[in-house]
């Protein structure tokens, strides 16, 4: 089992992934229909990258009216175009602000994982975000995490 | 990315004409800087002075802005020049370049005054002007964060001016975010003088890529081929003070203004590597894989708790080594005040320093200044820097530039003065390095570091590959000067071509040969437009497009007088250095051989002029104005 390991220390604002996003997906350069988002404001000295995190129990498939989100065989939560009616209700109820709107055709835009080999991941320079085997992403956060808890520990003892 | 819009925009009527760049144009100029003087070229008469409303404001996104490969979220911004009065011409990154074409516009060519100070919103396709007195005196952040407010999107990216541009120093920059500067041409200065204080823009609409799927491909194998040097491997995590440790123990940094050539072992506090304690964070510009950029952060001391981004290396001469200051602290402080006023640095610092020298020659007393100027008084220089932005006493001359400044505290003045045609210097010392020497003289927009200069001529490349690489016979000893004039040449072209496509120069041959040129540039350009040039055709882009700036700066009286370096590098030797730098100089006659060269090379007569024959092989016509006429 994968799963998106997101950094917001490594990015760096550079927004290939939402540029590269939009072209696989939608076939034009236009980060405004990327399924991936940075939330860039370097005048407030920010760079987060978001995307859908591809739940085990996804909100959006419960809640979509006309069950046009289905489940394939990577995992991915993917919209099936020939139902969606651009309801909404998935971008409203996502946690995590997974689901957006195509502001050229109105219909919801997510994460569909690019078949199991994400464009953003492969054109992501620093490495900010990772498609990576869960016990690898667990190994690494709880390094990162631990690393954090010494640092505290050794500024405390000061 | 053809059927591309270029907007007429006149703010005396008030009125917008929008048309598409036809096809023609694309194949002939490209587009950024070469077709932003397309238009100027066609336009601006000799008569029209920089700050008349006759002139032009042209801001041109390169023919592949706002690509994820090769930094291509860069913008050009070109006009008649203040310091020059010929060719001024800036070149910025940040992501206002791209955001401009998502807003469905590759190319703005204003002109014009309004009557009160406006800024422009560019909006899907739509342009408004738009009533800017609530933001007239704001500093570039504040703006930026007001128009963010005002419009209510985050994600308008705005080219704004500060108070440098509000108050016509004729060195002032237009800044798009933090610290992405569309500097050296004295931009922001035309800008203020239009009264236009900001042009912002949001974009959700569609760019077109001719071939989607090869275009993915190829720009994943840009990213990994400039990656995989080493150049980008060290830029990526020191930036551009990279290059301080090599000038300064090599011996051609200025130094004091330029009466030395390295600071020798007192510099030592300057070195890159110290930068790392003050680094919070790498950040890029949109489309780069590189981040050359950092987030710093001053923990202690006087200026403890800034938060900003940079500095480059030109701060470290601008506040550093031309004024006798190795403070980390100073640069990272002085280069975020520079930033808020939209200020460029590097001519701000050069004639901070040339200040210093007539203070220390007791040319300029401190009657004359309010205060004294010696030589590594940091507040003196944050003082000085901020009286030239606010045109305050001696500030309001020296904001002027070299020349006209000249003009008052007298001629001989000038001699300290290290610039070419009334542009300073970058505090590169370049009179050990001949190829540097004449691109600094040639460069269209005065003195320049990032029109022509062949770094790779420090590395003594092997001549065959050398060979291979320019397609002529090139000496591989930097301090020579023979075939140094075609070296130069090939370069101009190059560059020319580097930004009339957006392309980033750090992603490009200017410090590194093994990054992608015009052999990579000929399939990207097939896969995102669909046009097929050759590499032939492109540099005969790149000759055509250098031409006519050429020819802009001939009409507005910049000819053959105006392309020699600055005379100390002739007649002062290197006083510093490692012994193969110093006691050097600029040889006198073999420089005049190596500029005949190098007019040779460009099809120029012996004066500089470009020959009949060459123009008609470029098919460069006499200009005809054909800026939409709207009643």
């Amino acid at each position: 089992m994968k799963t998106f390991l997101i950094d917001p220390d490594k990015c760096t604002g550079c927004r290939d992934c939402e540029m590269v996003c939009s072209l696989y997906h939608e076939k034009v350069l236009n980060p405004a229909r990327s399924r991936i988002t940075v939330i860039r404001d370097p005048l407030n000295g920010i760079e987060l990258p978001a995307v859908c995190m591809q739940c085990e129990d996804p909100v959006c498939v419960l809640v979509c009216p006309v069950n046009a989100i289905y489940v394939d065989e990577n995992g991915a939560k993917v919209i099936d175009y020939s139902k969606c009616m651009g309801c909404r209700t998935c971008v409203i109820t996502c946690p995590l602000g997974g689901a957006l709107i195509d502001p050229v055709t109105g219909k919801t835009i997510k994460c569909d994982l690019c078949g199991g080999d994400p464009m953003c991941v492969k054109f992501c320079s620093t490495h900010a975000i990772e498609w990576v085997d869960v016990s690898v992403a667990n190994q690494r956060i709880k390094r990162a995490t631990l690393e954090r808890y010494l640092e505290a520990l050794r500024k405390g003892k000061g | 990315m053809l059927k591309r819009k270029v907007a007429f925009v006149d703010l005396s009527k008030e009125k917008v004409v929008v048309e598409e760049i036809p096809k023609e144009l694309r194949k002939k100029h490209l587009g950024g800087r070469g077709l932003n003087w397309y238009y100027i070229y066609n336009n601006v008469t000799p008569e029209v002075e920089p700050f008349d409303p006759e002139n032009l404001l042209v801001i041109g996104t390169g023919f592949l802005t706002g690509l994820p490969c090769l930094g291509t979220g860069r913008t050009q911004i070109s006009t008649k020049g203040p310091l020059t009065k010929g060719v001024g011409d800036a070149n910025m990154g940040g992501a206002f370049g791209p955001e401009l074409r998502y807003a469905g516009f590759d190319h703005l060519v204003i002109k014009g005054k309004a009557k009160e100070p406006v800024y422009l919103f560019v909006y899907n396709g739509e342009i408004e002007i738009r009533k800017a007195s609530h933001l007239w005196g704001l500093d570039t952040y504040e703006t930026q964060k007001a128009l963010k407010e005002e419009i209510g999107d985050e994600r308008v990216e705005s080219m704004v001016i500060g108070k440098a541009g509000e108050n016509k120093v004729y060195f002032a920059n237009v800044m798009n975010n933090i610290k992405n500067a569309g500097g050296r041409g004295g931009t922001g200065a035309v800008m203020g003088s239009k009264n236009l204080k900001a042009i912002a823009t949001r974009g959700t609409m569609d760019m077109h890529i001719h071939d989607v799927d090869k275009f993915i491909e190829y720009a994943m194998q840009m990213n990994q081929q400039v990656l995989s040097t080493k150049w980008a491997k060290t830029l990526s995590r020191l930036g551009t003070p990279l290059l301080y440790d090599v000038s300064y123990t090599t011996g051609f940094i200025g130094t004091m203004n330029w009466q030395y050539n390295t600071p020798g072992k007192e510099g030592e506090p300057l070195e890159a590597e110290y930068l790392q304690d003050y680094i919070v964070k790498h950040t890029a510009c949109m489309g780069c894989s590189v981040h050359c950029r950092h987030r710093v952060k001053i923990e202690r001391g006087e200026y403890a708790g800034l938060i900003t981004e940079g500095p480059e290396y030109t701060m470290m001469g601008s506040f550093g080594t031309l004024v006798g200051c190795y403070d980390w602290d100073l640069v990272i402080k002085g280069n975020d005040e520079c930033n808020r006023w939209g200020v460029d640095n590097l001519s701000l610092g050069a004639i901070i320093s040339w200040a210093f020298e007539l203070y220390q020659r007791e040319i300029l007393t401190e009657k004359d200044v309010g205060f004294k100027l010696e030589w590594g008084d940091k507040n003196a220089v944050l003082e000085l820097a901020r009286m030239i932005v606010e045109r305050e006493e001696i500030g309001d001359l020296l904001a002027n530039g070299f020349l006209e400044a000249a003009k008052k505290i007298g001629e001989d003045s000038l001699y300290y003065a290290i610039h070419v045609k009334g542009q300073p210097d970058l505090h590169t010392d370049e009179r050990g390095i001949p190829s540097f020497a004449l691109g600094i003289a040639t460069s269209t927009r005065g003195a320049d570091h990032l029109r022509s200069r062949p770094a790779i001529d420090l590395f003594q490349l092997p001549e065959e590959f050398l060979e291979k690489l320019i397609g002529y016979k090139i000496k591989s000893d930097f301090t020579a000067y023979e075939t140094k004039g075609i070296l130069v040449w090939w370069f101009e072209l190059y560059f020319n071509i580097v930004d009339s496509l957006g392309v980033c120069k750090f992603q490009s041959t200017f410090n590194c040969p093994h990054c992608p040129q015009y052999d990579e540039y000929v399939p990207l350009l097939k896969y995102a437009t669909g046009l097929d040039f050759t590499k032939e055709e492109l540099i005969q882009i790149g000759e055509r497009n250098y031409t006519m700036e050429r020819l802009f700066n001939i009409i507005n009286g910049l000819g053959k007088e105006h392309d020699y370096p600055p005379e100390r590098f002739f007649k002062e030797p290197n006083k510093r250095g490692l012994p193969f730098m110093k006691g050097r100089k600029l040889d006198r006659d073999k420089y005049e051989k190596m500029l005949m060269e190098y007019y040779a090379q460009h099809g120029w007569d012996e004066n500089g002029v470009p020959k009949e024959e060459t123009l008609k092989k470029l098919g460069i016509e006499k200009p005809k104005p054909n800026f939409p006429e709207v009643e």
